[in-house]
């Protein structure tokens, strides 16, 4: 079939005639044209499993490839550093509890801390050492629970049960020394609210042996498991001097082989300079790597644990404070060795009953900071392992 | 059935349907904050097994479920899109606002940027009080919502004035 233009009055364009012999090559170059399909826009969040909560991510995507990926934060924006200058000193304790709303002992012991060095004054070695003992347990609790929940990321269920269900022996201790299951809200500006109950040190060597029991467990399901391994090497690499420039910290800094822990580097605190502890890295920076140095440091904690229990030392749990506590007026910087990294708390007081200022240095803000640059080029399976071996909180970013 | 959009359902016929209803909950995790970990452990932990009530917690989607659970903290920024989720899930639908910052808006309550309740965004069935509460009453608060749907009418004037009972709080 032959076809001729018919050219409109007053056009310039030629007349043409197609060859029928020519349209087969034209049919097949249609077909390896490659087709622009455009860039598909990917809503991940702000309520999705992966996101730990409510992280929203907007991830622009080439077929499966991402191209970019904007994490949008604020969904959990509560406020803290405005409602602490509302609070007095003791009433912060509580708020802060739930910034990184795992390891909520943790979070207490820096604010207390600096609470405690602008009026000068210093717990008892008795409460030092239970300070130090239930923030080892409640490192414990977050890394056994994102031990499990790493696996249910990468699609294993089991691990996810054995983690909430050796986390809830942890849970227990920390109930039964607090009476609060998640939110102890135990430290004292001078010291803790109670003792230890009778019988609890016993308790909790016992317990430690279910954290050694859980570690083995996950070493053979997870860390051994061919799939894991597999969906978990080679991604999302964090190269050492990059990560120390977005500010990632703990455990994520320490599988990229940076050698850094407060607990060990930083201003002493607590009882850690007494402690015999090693800190774990590993040189590879990957989500494998991530898992790899989070199940060493529960073992780590275990021990310290353990050591804590046989060296605690009788006396009191509290120093005499004032009953209506006023803080001397000035600045100070306090910073520890949470679960998830370097929290800080940068206190400025001008005499009253609360906190003029606080700035909450916050371990995930940080460590989720890297993650447009980390997102780059992987593939849409791979955003879900890499978002679970971050490990980041939602309160700890947004506070 | 013609019977059920006249409003004229036998009452022996209503007891069966809700008795099925009532034990195959698809539940909705709306996690946020802290409250959303004592859901997960109210579900996945093998200690509290919320399953056994008959909860089903893995819908894909709010279009495919019949309870929500609202457990943390809702802020401004998040409220519209609870009220999206919500209004995605079909009839009848429940809500259960789990801890005191979906109650209330808890230790935020002079922040600026928390609702200070989830029940002025949507309407809910049951209150647990609680910072966080332990999984334990999340669990109550699923028996009292299954005795409620008991005892529901399922004609369409009867859902019609669902709203109009007594908000349940668990205690």
């Amino acid at each position: 079939m032959s076809t001729t233009g018919t050219p409109a009055a007053g056009s310039t364009s030629p007349d043409f005639t197609i060859d029928p012999g020519s349209m087969r090559h034209l049919a097949q170059a249609q077909v390896n044209v490659e087709l622009d399909t455009g860039d598909m826009i990917l809503n991940l969040g702000p309520q999705h499993p992966a996101t730990h909560g409510t992280l929203r991510l907007v991830v622009r995507l080439d077929g499966e490839r991402v191209i970019s990926a904007d994490p949008i934060i604020g969904y959990m924006h509560r406020g803290y550093e405005k409602i602490t200058e509302f609070r007095t000193y003791p009433q912060v304790t509580t708020l802060i509890n739930r910034i990184d709303w795992l390891s909520s002992f943790a979070n207490e012991v820096p604010f207390v801390s600096a609470a405690e060095k602008l009026m000068d004054i210093e717990a008892p070695p008795r409460a030092q050492y239970i300070r130090t003992i239930l923030t080892e347990l409640s490192r414990i609790a977050t890394f056994l629970l994102f031990l499990g929940e790493m696996g249910l990321q990468v699609g294993a269920l089991t691990p996810a049960f054995y983690g909430f269900r050796d986390r809830e022996h942890i849970l227990n201790l920390i109930e039964s020394a607090t009476g609060g299951r998640f939110h102890p809200n135990f430290n004292r500006i001078g010291g803790l609210k109670d003792d230890l109950p009778w019988g609890w040190l016993a308790e909790a060597r016992s317990a430690m042996q279910v954290v050694f029991d859980a570690c083995d467990t996950f070493e053979n399901l997870v860390l051994g498991n061919e799939i894991f391994a597999a969906r978990c090497k080679g991604i999302g690499i964090i190269p050492a001097k990059l990560g120390v420039a977005y500010g990632v910290s703990g455990s994520n800094l320490r599988a990229s082989g940076v050698d850094w822990d407060l607990r060990r580097d930083g201003d002493p605190y607590l009882v850690y300079p007494e402690l015999d502890f090693k800190v774990w890295t590993h040189p590879d920076g990957d989500s494998f790597s991530r898992y790899f140095v989070r199940l060493q440091e529960t073992r780590e904690s275990a021990r310290m644990v353990l050591q804590c229990l046989d060296a605690i030392p009788a006396g009191p749990v509290m120093t005499k404070v004032p009953l209506i506590i006023k803080v001397p007026a000035g600045e100070v910087w306090v910073e520890n060795e949470n679960p998830l990294g370097q929290m800080g708390y940068y206190v400025v007081s001008k005499g009253g009953t609360g906190p003029f200022r606080v700035k909450i240095r916050s371990a995930s803000f940080s460590n989720i900071s890297i993650l447009p640059w980390l997102l780059q080029g992987v593939y849409v399976p791979d955003v879900v392992t890499i978002l679970a071996g971050l490990y980041f909180i939602l309160g700890d970013i947004d506070r | 059935m013609g019977l059920i959009e006249k409003g004229l359902m036998p009452k022996p016929l209503t007891q069966l349907l809700n008795y099925s209803r009532k034990y195959s909950l698809w539940m909705f995790q709306w996690g946020l904050a802290c409250c959303a970990i004592e859901m997960g452990a109210a579900l996945a932990s093998p200690r509290y097994d919320m399953m056994r009530l008959g909860v089903i917690p893995f819908p894909a989607s709010p279009r495919q479920s019949d309870l929500v659970v609202i457990s943390g903290t809702v802020t401004d920024k998040m409220a519209p899109a609870i009220r999206r989720l919500y209004e995605q899930m079909p009839d009848p639908k429940y809500v259960i606002s789990m801890g005191a910052c979906a109650n209330c808006g808890g230790p935020y309550w002079d922040s600026y940027s928390v609702t200070k309740g989830v029940d002025q965004i949507i309407p809910v069935d049951i209150y647990i009080p609680g910072c966080p509460p332990r999984p334990e009453a999340l669990l109550q608060a699923v028996v009292m919502l299954q005795e409620r749907i008991q005892n529901e009418g399922i004609g369409n004037d009867e859902l019609a004035q669902r709203w109009r009972g007594e908000k349940i709080t668990v205690a």
